[in-house]
């Protein structure tokens, strides 16, 4: 488990949406916003933000990363926490930015924002401590553990506590839940074949869970398996974690 | 050719490492482990034993007798000694006619190997042992030669109970083997094992089919 | 390595992809050492602290390589071991050649040894007229098919027990047709016993080799790398110039991260370590030993503080049993000798990028790799620098052999029109917005058949959250 330094409950915090949500999955962010609302934080959306720049950076591309990644330092330049309903993303801020500006003029700032960077399960559960009432409908879920909210965030057990807090929900764990679905951004366009068999095993044990639905904390593994599971026509919907809790709490 | 490639590539390294850069991160120490005497002989010969070794633990005077039963009950032709070390005098007076027959590795091996590649069982005596992953420790000798725990059928080994270290790092500082390493060392962990075909372990495979294992306590 | 020319990377993981066959045996085995290494390091906070001892041991090494190398060649010259050096794998087997040729031997017994399978020595042997017989049940398997290795540390992992049989049946001289596992082993215990009596040049690797006291280290257990290093007249044990260390005291530590992490034991059945060849009044033991050291890139790699974390590699293979694509894969579709998350960082440096590169888009950067590492290798780390490297030449940083072979791609014009877009707020939201509108309409090509072969077309939102959240009165500072 990665240890982070925990805050006081604040008054404010930034919202990093992410890329993916933005173009497909605006709902999971908006969720993410509200469960911070609902805490009494007030939630801050910079306009400027665009994308955390994992792609061009896991691509080689480590130019025109910095690029991007500029705009996030300049877009979120005040003290409030960051926080990201990925871990990818999450990862991406906290992780790589130190040292994708080690040498670089904004090596400093890059480390204060990336001090600041929390993934959104694990601000709920370590810094505002959330409890939830489960109004919904017994149901059986399955979880994917991103890679990146595994391997670089270390929240996936914030993640599930949320979920074991409700009470109706039953979670049936996947055989290989940390096994990568295959998604790895383009990786998924640059080996499609190997990435089609990664997700093809990963539908299959979502399917002999018997799970009604697949959650997630990872809008490109939601995208991925969401995506192959259509093309497969199973009826198990996937759903960002932040979107479901909203959910479940609203009943 | 190679005085050269030996100047090429020990002029890349060095200017390789004159480059710097090389972070080394102050490393926590291996953790201590201890047991008692009695934990100690347990512990190694519960391992031992997964790996399908035989171990009996025996007083020095008993021993001689338990080896014989065993002998006396597995259908060997013949036993390979060391016929100069203390354990292989020993052996040579305590032997009966009705015993496999006791060959002593008194040639090269050039002068046996024939011989050496039939025998049925080699004895060999032990440097020490290894509590913490199980393992006998041989340091073979002008006396005792290296293939006598390899190319017999059935390999038995003779460990004094008060000669089980902790862990290897403790064998290697008690024994201040820096400074005198022999030839050849071997730790031994069991018979012969393979697990190339389909991952299914099995036992004997080049090296001694079975290993037998005396622990001497008091 | 391979032929670069037989390599065709998108061809042989569509056929391995399809053999159904290959992907049970691969996921049976690859589940099963997973779960012994899980089993043997059974406490998380023991197996950091063990690991980062293994990490600094092996990042020592490495930062004095030269001096170390140096003194484990005038220890061991001490002791009687004649060291070679050989820049390239065709230097190190011609090393082999003539040593074998000075004691006119035909027949080489072997020991499993990865460098030795860079080096293709049993190609260069048996091209002059040396008989070199793998020992190690699963090479002595895979040379009986005439195949490579398709895992560093369990080669004939791709083969089920019917294959095996079969194989046995068809290429050993008066052989029944058996599937049991014993009496497969059996066979082979016969037939390599009569070449280990007459073996006259023994072949192994090294593990570690120990700068302090000249010992050459070997791990196994099997026996047969005992025999080879034992019962002939001469060994010669060849290293990649990385497998140093400096005391003897670093072995324990390395020892158990190695055996722990390669096959889930406590220890192998033999660790064997050799100082000297026979001494006088010795009745065994090969009467000369000679040690082969090759660099083959390895001292390039040193040069790059960056890339020289490769070097760590104990070679346990434990990437490889973690690893999403190697499981599938197996190790043959890579095309060269190391395949996995090891080969996808060593391989490109070694062959060049030009050649290799493929290897280093064939992970998902799912980091798997890296939490088991038992040296805490920065596989994805690397692995960026390599994808950077096939973009870039001339000014690039790492200089890694056969970089910028994809530098004329289209592929940097349209990062650069995607950073442009991600930088500017304007351009940003507006294409957001024109997704929104005709992403259901594109063409499905190009990376959108690749993704559409499996998957439907990700459905691109009207509103983005970044509408959403003006329109809520978020506020933006």
């Amino acid at each position: 488990m990665i240890t982070v330094e925990m805050i006081k409950h604040p008054e404010k915090v930034y919202f990093f949406g992410t890329c993916l949500i933005d173009m497909c999955y605006p709902q999971a962010g908006l969720a993410g916003i509200e469960l911070l609302q609902r805490h009494g934080v007030e939630v801050v959306f910079p306009q400027g933000q665009s994308c955390c720049g994992q792609p061009s950076h896991n691509s080689g591309f480590p130019a025109e990363t910095k690029a991007v990644a500029r705009q996030q330092l300049k877009s979120f330049s005040k003290d409030y926490p960051i926080v990201v309903p990925s871990g990818s993303c999450g990862g991406m801020l906290k992780h790589h930015y130190p040292a994708l500006f080690a040498d670089e003029p904004e090596a400093a700032e890059a480390q204060r924002f990336a001090d600041r960077v929390y993934e959104l399960t694990e601000f709920l559960v370590r810094v505002l401590q959330i409890k939830l009432e489960d109004r919904g409908e017994p149901i059986k879920v399955t979880w994917h553990s991103s890679c990146h909210a595994t391997r670089e965030m270390g929240i996936i057990e914030d993640s599930k506590s949320l979920l074991r807090q409700l009470q109706n929900v039953e979670l049936i764990e996947l055989q290989n839940e940390q096994e990568c679905c295959g998604f790895g951004g383009t990786f998924s366009i640059k080996q499609p074949a190997i990435s089609a068999a990664m997700v093809k095993d990963k539908t299959a044990d979502i399917q002999q869970t018997g799970a009604a639905r697949v959650l997630s904390g990872d809008c490109g593994c939601l995208l991925n398996i969401g995506g192959a599971l259509e093309y497969q026509q199973q009826a198990i919907p996937t759903q960002h974690i932040a979107e479901f809790i909203l959910e479940r709490v609203n009943g | 050719m190679t005085s050269n490639a030996r100047e090429s590539v020990l002029t890349r390294l060095r200017s390789a490492v004159q480059q710097g850069g090389f972070v080394i991160p102050d490393a926590p120490e291996m953790p201590v482990l201890e047991w008692t005497p009695a934990e100690r002989i347990d512990r190694l010969k519960g391992l031992l034993e997964n790996m399908h070794a035989t171990v009996y633990v025996a007083s020095h005077t008993e021993w001689v007798e338990r080896l014989k039963e065993f002998l006396k009950t597995h259908s060997l032709g013949n036993v390979l000694y060391a016929p100069e070390t203390p354990l292989g005098q020993t052996l040579a007076s305590v032997w009966e006619d009705d015993l496999p027959q006791l060959i002593g590795y008194d040639q090269t091996v050039e002068e046996c190997k024939e011989q050496l590649f039939a025998m049925d069982a080699g004895i060999t005596s032990t440097w020490g042992g290894i509590a913490e992953t199980g393992a006998l420790i041989l340091w073979p000798s002008v006396q005792e030669p290296r293939l006598m725990s390899l190319v017999p059928t059935v390999h038995i080994a003779v460990l004094e109970a008060d000669h089980i270290h902790n862990t290897f790092s403790e064998a290697l500082s008690a024994g201040q083997w820096q400074d005198n390493m022999p030839t050849n060392v071997l730790l031994i962990s069991g018979p012969s094992k393979t697990a190339d075909i389909e991952l299914t372990l099995t036992f004997g495979v080049h090296g001694p089919k079975e290993l037998v294992v005396f622990i001497l306590d008091q | 390595m391979a032929n670069p020319a037989s390599v065709n990377f998108e061809r042989d993981v569509s056929k391995a992809l399809n053999d159904a066959q290959l992907r049970s045996n691969l996921k049976k085995a690859m589940s099963s050492l997973s779960l012994k290494r899980k089993a043997i390091f059974p406490d998380k906070t023991n197996f950091e602290q063990l690991r980062s001892i293994g990490n600094s041991i092996r990042r020592r090494a490495l930062s004095k390589l030269p001096e170390l190398l140096e003194q484990l060649e005038q220890k061991c010259t001490a002791n009687g071991i004649q060291v070679h050096w050989a820049e390239t794998t065709a230097d190190a087997n011609q090393l082999f050649l003539d040593i074998i040729k000075s004691h006119d031997a035909k027949l080489a017994i072997k020991g499993k040894s990865m460098v030795s399978e860079e080096m293709h020595l049993n190609h260069a042997l048996e091209e002059n007229g040396v008989e070199v017989l793998e020992t190690d049940l699963g090479e002595y398997i895979i040379q009986l098919d005439h195949e490579t290795p398709s895992h560093i540390i369990v080669p004939a992992i791709h083969k089920n027990k019917d294959q095996i049989a079969r194989l046995f049946h068809d290429k050993i001289p008066d052989t029944p047709y058996t599937e049991v596992v014993e009496e497969l082993n059996a066979i082979a215990r016969t037939t390599l016993r009569q070449k280990f009596f007459a073996g006259e040049i023994g072949i192994s690797g090294v593990n570690f080799a120990v700068a302090e006291t000249g010992t050459l280290c070997l791990v196994e257990n099997e026996g047969n790398g005992r025999m080879c290093t034992t019962a002939p007249d001469v060994h010669i044990a060849v290293m990649g110039l990385e497998k140093v260390v400096e005391h003897l005291k670093d072995v324990p530590p390395l020892l158990r991260l190695l055996t722990g992490s390669a096959t889930g034991q406590l220890i192998t059945t033999y660790f064997n370590m050799i100082t000297s060849p026979r001494k006088a009044g010795e009745k065994d033991g090969p009467k000369e030993v000679h040690l082969v050291i090759l660099d083959n890139g390895r001292s390039k790699m040193l040069a790059d503080p960056e890339l020289r974390e490769t070097l760590q590699c104990i070679r346990c293979g434990a990437c490889l049993n973690h690893c999403p694509v190697y499981t599938r894969l197996g190790g043959h579709a890579y095309g060269y000798v190391y395949p996995g998350p090891i080969g996808s960082i060593l391989t490109p440096q070694m062959e060049g990028l030009d050649r290799a590169g493929a290897m280093a888009t064939a992970s998902s950067l799912c980091g798997a790799c890296e939490e088991v590492c038992p040296v805490k290798i920065p596989f994805t780390k690397i692995l960026r620098i390599l994808r950077n490297e096939s973009y870039t030449a001339g000014d690039s940083p790492h200089s890694v052999k056969g970089n910028g072979y994809k530098k004329n791609l289209a592929e940097s014009v349209v990062w650069k029109g995607w950073a442009t877009m991600n930088t500017s707020p304007a351009l940003n939201q507006m294409s957001t917005k024109m997704l929104g509108m005709i992403g259901a309409y594109l063409p499905k090509l190009g990376p959108l058949k690749n993704w559409t072969s499996v998957r439907t077309m990700p459905k691109f939102a009207g509103k983005s959250l970044h509408a959403i959240a003006k329109e809520r009165g978020l506020s933006n500072d």
